[in-house]
């Protein structure tokens, strides 16, 4: 069973859930895809190392092979080559690795090198597995970090866990390719609800199964509850708006920990989520 | 580069998602609405147009990066544009998964059939619109599209036309979470950046790594803390580590204001009839746009 935790909006609840969710099963295993700003690890007690470079080939220009006929920058789609008077000058920032600009050179004077884009790190105990990626501050492509982070997911594992980055372009969608179903972490405001609308068009459009937990409940108004019963989106759980909670996660404890009684609503979750999933 | 015009250009961002950037870029706006353009460059969860209702005056079709399509009628499933591409964008039976197409062309270049050719697919679209404080530039990507960066670079370089056009000192573009693609583009020409951030450990992680990117970029940061009071201890570790280049100009404490302000599709400066803590509130935002200001020299 495979279930992601998303939203549009940023801010609303997907660590805390996808944390006391990891927290309250048994054999679960994690994965913080939110890799340009990963947080689950500050919330779980875990030695943490690094274990794996995400990288993306980039083009090696032999200067004295290239004969600066241009093809590899006319074939270029990211503009990430640039045919310059003497010389081909590359963007290695916007390179997304796709290997055309070694594919049409007549010359074959470009070879690929694997440059990392981040890191994925591990952490381990009885009862979980858990894995994030971390995104190298200044690079831009989020999405073959996330790709490298999914590959940790081993058949054997019972339950997934993953953490979405927010929005709903193309991180979030690598994010939860493949997944059972996706938890979207609703927020009760008109802008969590604005937000929200545009992730569960993309779910949508990909014909994935998903429900919502209402996060801060009582914060803004019923708009996004109204929403989501007119729009038949199952409401999975509501979390309350309460300062204790808010001061309990500003430093890194799970709500699970905090406030031992989620542990039981949360296996409930859970078990609801199962059995959304079996009916088809 | 917006140094070659006498446009300057402020970012709003803020690492982790839910600080209040969009509120208060809002009521910064509302502030500063006689010399700015507004631009919401959040293009995957753009929110501005819920306190800024737009009267649409222009829209574009942006198109992104391309799209492959195979004519089933010459390709023979040879599989060799499955094999080389690397985005596993072509599925075992030879179809273009849409999400997974990154447009790159490999596959048109190694199909034998040139059965494949490079479609423009629409990304998303730009508007020019009218509100109540004035021109706003913004968008809406298309759920589950790519290059939302090239999309806020659209965003970005009309704001700065509207705003050459209309004789604006400054466009102030809201930008998105996270330090990837979207972020960098929106931060890209800037002369400075607000970071709004709050005292939860996981804000503090994310605002270190924003820092980091800001001095890559060697823009100028100044930040506001949000929320303040959820947890004063958190709040001075912002401060400390903020001490010296990246000041931090504002503590707002937290109040119920930003959502009733939201509800009511107002920004927090047009709130009338306030109690002393919302007066409080509105003054510390002023001083924002003030040193704003200042720090530009407009």
């Amino acid at each position: 069973m495979k279930i992601a935790v998303a939203s549009g909006k940023g801010g609303t609840g997907k660590t805390l859930i996808a944390t006391s969710l990891a927290l309250s099963l048994e054999g679960v295993h994690l994965l913080d895809a939110d890799v340009e700003e990963p947080n689950c690890s500050l919330f779980l007690d875990l030695e943490i190392k690094k274990t794996a470079t995400a990288t993306v080939p980039i083009p090696d220009i032999d200067t004295d092979i290239c004969t600066l006929c241009g093809k590899c920058s006319d074939s270029c789609e990211y503009n990430a080559l640039a045919n310059l008077p003497g010389q081909i000058l590359l963007f290695d920032k916007i390179c997304h690795g796709c290997g055309v600009c070694s594919y049409v050179c007549p010359e074959n004077a470009i070879t690929e090198v694997d440059k990392p884009l981040g890191y994925i790190f591990e952490g381990k105990n009885e009862h979980l597995t858990f894995h994030y990626g971390e995104l190298i501050v200044g690079e831009e492509l989020a999405t073959p970090v996330i790709s490298k982070l999914t590959k940790m997911i081993d058949e054997n594992d019972k339950i997934v866990i993953i953490d979405s980055p927010p929005g709903s372009a193309c991180p979030m969608v690598e994010a939860i390719h493949g997944v059972d179903f996706v938890i979207l972490a609703g927020e009760p405001t008109p802008f969590g609800l604005s937000d929200m609308q545009i992730v569960v068009e993309t779910l949508r459009k990909l014909e994935m199964k998903f429900g919502v937990v209402i996060n801060k409940d009582g914060i803004g108004n019923d708009e996004l509850e109204s929403y989501c019963i007119e729009s038949k989106i199952p409401i999975l759980m509501k979390i309350p708006f309460d300062m204790d909670i808010a001061k309990q996660n500003s430093v890194g404890i799970p709500l699970v920990k905090g406030f031992p009684e989620w542990e039981g609503k949360f296996q409930r979750l859970f078990s609801d989520i199962k059995e959304m999933v079996l009916n088809e | 580069m917006s140094n070659s015009t006498n446009v300057k250009q402020v970012t709003v961002i803020s690492g982790k998602g839910g600080t209040g950037k969009s509120s208060l870029i809002a009521a910064l706006a509302y502030l500063l609405k006689d010399d700015i353009i507004l631009a919401d460059a959040d293009v995957d969860a753009a929110d501005l147009y819920l306190i800024y209702p737009p009267d649409v005056k222009e829209k574009h079709e942006y198109q992104g990066l391309k799209l492959a399509h195979i004519d089933e009628d010459l390709c023979t499933k040879c599989g060799l544009c499955r094999d080389a591409c690397r985005f596993d964008a072509i599925t075992e039976d030879i179809k273009i998964d849409d999400f997974k197409c990154e447009g790159c062309g490999l596959c048109y270049h190694v199909c034998p059939e040139k059965a494949i050719s490079l479609n423009d697919r629409i990304s998303g679209h730009y508007m020019k619109s009218d509100t109540r404080i004035g021109t706003m530039v913004h968008a809406r990507l298309i759920p589950g599209e790519e290059s939302s960066g090239l999309l806020v670079a659209q965003v970005r370089k009309t704001a700065e036309a509207v705003a050459k056009e209309e004789k604006k000192k400054l466009v102030l573009i809201d930008g998105s979470p996270g330090i990837g693609c979207p972020v960098i583009s929106s931060l890209t020409g800037s002369n400075l950046a607000v970071v709004v951030t709050e005292p939860t450990i996981s804000a503090l992680h994310d605002l270190k790594r924003i820092l980091e990117l800001l001095v890559q970029f060697r823009i100028s940061g100044y930040v506001v803390i949000n929320k303040s009071d959820i947890n004063e201890k958190v709040s001075q570790e912002i401060e400390e580590l903020c001490q010296g280049k990246n000041t931090v100009i504002a503590k707002i404490p937290y109040n119920d204001i930003f959502n009733t302000a939201m509800i009511q599709k107002l920004s927090v400066s047009e709130i009338e009839d306030v109690d002393d803590d919302i007066l409080a509130i509105q003054e510390t935002i002023k001083g924002i746009a003030e040193k704003m200001i200042s720090f530009l020299e407009i």
